[in-house]
């Protein structure tokens, strides 16, 4: 579906994209993780056919889309990471209109709204102005105009950033589905439990380039260990005492607040670390996750 | 752009053997974009009726017969026109179209980039560029000729012009002074950043020619270095155009005005594709 | 706690000097547009373009008027007259566009109510403003109209002030329209009414034209009232109109004002 070599995009001196290799197949979902400004979205862009690559190659759906960028974009569905919703329309117009865009006659438009306003719930909001809706349902709006032309390929760029966790769950859902339903789905998201969720792939983006990639459990399996012990001391304490725990797992990470023990049994360690009369304020044992994963690799200093 | 020799060492360059793609022409991505324009018609028109069917006609009453009364009392004829009226009404006529043609694609252009950010919606569709400036352009030449037709029917009424040849040419006129307003405005628009600017074009550009270019009084009248810049001015170029067509004094100068005209418009389109391709596609 | 009647008023008149009232406002205003000196600059131009437009070129092709008996050329028939539409057209845009913006988008009232000060300090400080930078402009046409020579009068010098009351009338009355308005589509209206005041307000061809009825509706326009005071001062041929419209746009500013005020009140404070 994409095939991306050597892919990078600059702006003036500022290299957004510095050669990415990636290649997503058909029905997965597939992953873009990383911090503000790793090059996600310039990615998505160009594979959304709207921003030429300044090096390397790249085939959208088999075609070049520095030539034929509006037959790819023809078969492609792009959820924005702005909503890009005529606010003035109602909700069905919003979706009228668009499919307009794709050369789809009125008739077909109109089914397939009636059907993806059923499917996204935003049925009784049909003929609400957009500027009435809640986020949440701008969000789901946005999608389903996205799929008013039945995209092979489904581009999201960071979809339930700003949703509250209600509404996150009921895009997910929404999500899922049109995986089950064969959509390829290609999304961004610096939610690692939104890339467990959702993605069968990834790749972890930083500076530009690619840092890691693969399904989420490989990942955790690589460049984490199986589980993660937590030890929350009083504040300042921490440095100090990493040096006490350091051999009871194979790497310790100093947070400002807690340590993190990475290991392949978390309670026994913590056990441990007990048996040394050390009184840590608070423990946790648990399963590693994507997020110790994306920490590890992308550092720990914010980016934004 | 991709580059051939950026291919990544020691793999096979990417398939290279395109499919046959066929991609629609301008006119049928015009036809996709009826649905929005007519939503936009639809919700917009009360909004300009003021503006544009009314105050042509306010100026009429007002300089046209009410001062023209006096005018054509003190002198006989005004710059080849028999009463002040005739003078005038062309005037306001290729002026009207300059107004409207310049308001439909500066306020409009910055909303679809900036605020509703429509723009951005439409080029992730099989819509190119070019068919999104075509589509904007032909809903503000569609506000243009239906401001000016209107105009022309009343300005027939009150028996401006002689024959019906005459008012097609004043018509056509009109037209080709809309549409040489609005592509070089809309190019300025999709490469402005903020809105100030098309206070500038209008106190410095648009009110200056609509008060000085032979709409109200002939150039002739200036200074000559100032009846010279008049000259130079699109809109004097159209008002003499619509005036030729109602009065019905053709020569061979006409040539010069619609291809000054013409020359600006093509100038527009271009510049219009190419700054909106620029602020879109990056 | 919308403040009405006098004594809670005069009260809050106490008030206004220890926080910063009108002046307040005024100084925010004036923040905002210094970074905007060239649209300052501009916006004096358009009255300025109309003189030379209409009066110069345009009168041209007239002669001239006969005023209270006297000889007037066109052109300084027209310059008052375009002095007082300045005056308007300033006022106007201050007090509806700009304030509706604020009220309705930009929500600049409910942040300045949320201080000591009250509603009637954003009327005035509004007005005030509007009336500001009209005074700003009409003196700087009157340069203009003094150094083409088109004040015959020392009556003149009071010309500025009754530009500056023509837009304290238009101001007022503004403010307190824009109050009613819901949408930008009202706008329409106001222009629906300027439009036609500028044109036929005896501004560019004497009140005689018009016969019967139609002139006394003319006469009952305040831009028309404003155009006469301002003529009558600039030529020196001044006559009981001018008292007459001294007194009409003093009461439509005062009344405008206190209405717009009060509307404020229920707007913003409920």
């Amino acid at each position: 579906m994409v095939v991306a070599r050597g892919l990078r995009k600059s702006f003036g001196s500022f290299e957004a994209v510095r050669g990415i290799d990636v290649e997503v197949r058909r029905g997965e979902a597939f992953g873009f993780l990383g911090p503000n400004g790793a090059g996600k979205s310039s990615t998505m862009r160009m594979v959304a056919a709207v921003s030429p690559p300044s090096g390397g190659e790249l085939r959208v759906l088999d075609l070049d889309p520095a030539q034929h960028g509006s037959a790819i974009r023809g078969r492609l569905g792009v959820c924005p990471q702005e909503d890009t919703l005529d606010t003035e329309l109602t909700v069905r117009e919003n979706l009228l209109i668009y499919g307009r865009y794709f050369g789809i006659p009125r008739r077909e438009v109109a089914r397939r709204a009636d059907e993806l306003l059923g499917f996204f719930q935003l049925g009784e909001k049909r003929d609400a102005k957009v500027e009435d809706l809640s986020g949440g349902m701008k969000r789901r709006l946005t999608i389903a105009r996205s799929l008013i032309n039945d995209p092979e390929l489904l581009l999201l760029d960071e979809p339930t950033t700003g949703l509250d966790p209600q509404a996150r769950h009921l895009l997910w859902d929404k999500l899922f589905r049109l995986k089950q339903q064969g959509v390829t789905l290609v999304l961004t998201t610096h939610y690692m439990d939104e890339a467990e969720q959702l993605c069968d792939r990834l790749v972890v983006m930083d500076g530009g380039l690619i840092v890691a990639e693969g399904s989420p459990l490989q990942l955790i399996r690589e460049h984490a260990t199986r589980e993660v012990a937590e030890l929350r001391f009083p504040v300042g304490e921490h440095t100090a005492l990493a040096d006490r725990v350091a051999d009871l797992a194979e790497r310790v990470e100093v947070l400002p607040d807690r340590l993190l023990l990475y290991t392949h049994d978390g309670e026994e360690a913590l056990a441990r670390v007990h048996e040394r009369g050390l009184a840590p304020v608070a423990v946790l044992s648990r399963r590693a996750t994507l997020e110790d994963v994306f920490l590890r690799l992308t550092g720990r200093t914010l980016v934004d | 752009m991709s580059d051939p020799t950026e291919r990544v060492a020691g793999r096979a360059p990417l398939d290279t053997a395109t499919p046959e793609v066929v991609e629609p022409g301008v006119a049928a991505m015009l036809g996709r974009q009826l649905d929005y324009w007519w939503t936009v018609f639809r919700r917009t028109w009360k909004g300009s009726v003021v503006s544009y069917f009314l105050q042509p006609w306010l100026y009429i009453a007002a300089m046209g017969l009410l001062l023209g009364g006096y005018i054509d009392d003190a002198s006989s004829g005004v710059g080849g026109a028999p009463t002040y009226l005739d003078f005038i009404a062309p005037g306001l006529l290729a002026a009207t179209a300059m107004q409207v043609a310049t308001g439909e694609v500066m306020w409009p252009v910055m909303g679809a980039l900036k605020w509703d950010k429509t723009y951005y919606g439409m080029i992730a569709t099989p819509l190119r560029v070019v068919d999104i400036v075509a589509g904007h352009l032909a809903f503000a030449m569609f506000r243009v000729a239906s401001a000016a037709v209107v105009f022309v029917l009343a300005l027939a009424v009150i028996g401006i012009f002689s024959s019906p040849l005459g008012l097609l040419a004043s018509l056509g006129s009109a037209l080709l002074v809309g549409l040489a307003f609005a592509t070089p405005v809309y190019a300025f628009s999709a490469g402005a950043r903020s809105e100030q600017g098309f206070a500038l074009i209008y106190r410095l550009g648009v009110m200056p020619m609509f008060l000085f270019s032979g709409a109200f009084f002939p150039v002739s009248n200036l200074s000559e270095p100032l009846e010279w810049m008049a000259r130079l001015t699109p809109l004097w170029h159209g008002v003499e155009l619509c005036r030729m067509g109602s009065l019905e004094t053709w020569d061979s100068t006409a040539v010069v005005h619609v291809t000054y005209l013409l020359v600006l418009a093509a100038l527009g389109c271009w510049f219009a594709v190419r700054r909106l391709r620029s602020r879109l596609v990056v | 706690m919308a403040v009405s009647g006098t004594t809670l008023a005069r009260s809050g008149a106490a008030a206004e000097r220890r926080h910063g009232g009108p002046p307040a406002l005024l100084h925010r205003n004036f923040t905002v547009f210094k970074r905007g000196w060239v649209f300052f600059l501009t916006g004096f131009l358009e009255p300025v373009l109309y003189l030379f437009s209409i009066g110069v070129g345009v009168g041209a092709l007239v002669g001239g008027f006969t005023l209270h008996g006297q000889e007037v050329d066109y052109t300084d028939f027209v310059a008052p007259a375009m002095l007082a539409t300045a005056a308007m057209n300033g006022a106007v845009m201050d007090s509806t566009y700009n304030v509706f913006f604020k009220l309705r988008f930009q929500k600049t009232y409910d942040a300045v109510l949320a201080t000591p000060m009250g509603p009637r300090d954003v009327a005035a400080g509004e007005v005030g403003w509007a009336v500001l930078r009209g005074g700003v402009y009409s003196a700087g046409f009157l340069l203009v109209m003094l150094a083409m020579g088109l004040v015959s009068s020392w009556w003149g010098l009071l010309a500025l002030p009754a530009a500056v009351l023509v837009g304290f009338a238009f101001a007022g009355a503004g403010m307190a329209l824009t109050t009613f308005m819901k949408s930008w589509q009202h706008f329409e209206y106001i222009q629906l009414a300027l439009i036609p005041m500028f044109l036929f307000s005896a501004t560019f061809f004497p009140v005689t034209t018009y016969d019967g009825a139609l002139r006394w509706v003319v006469e009952a326009t305040p831009l028309y009232r404003g155009v006469v005071l301002v003529r009558e001062l600039c030529t020196g041929l001044v006559t009981v109109e001018s008292a007459v419209s001294v007194v009409y746009l003093l009461l439509m500013g005062a009344a405008g004002t206190m209405l717009a005020a009060r509307r404020l009140g229920r707007l913003l404070l409920t």
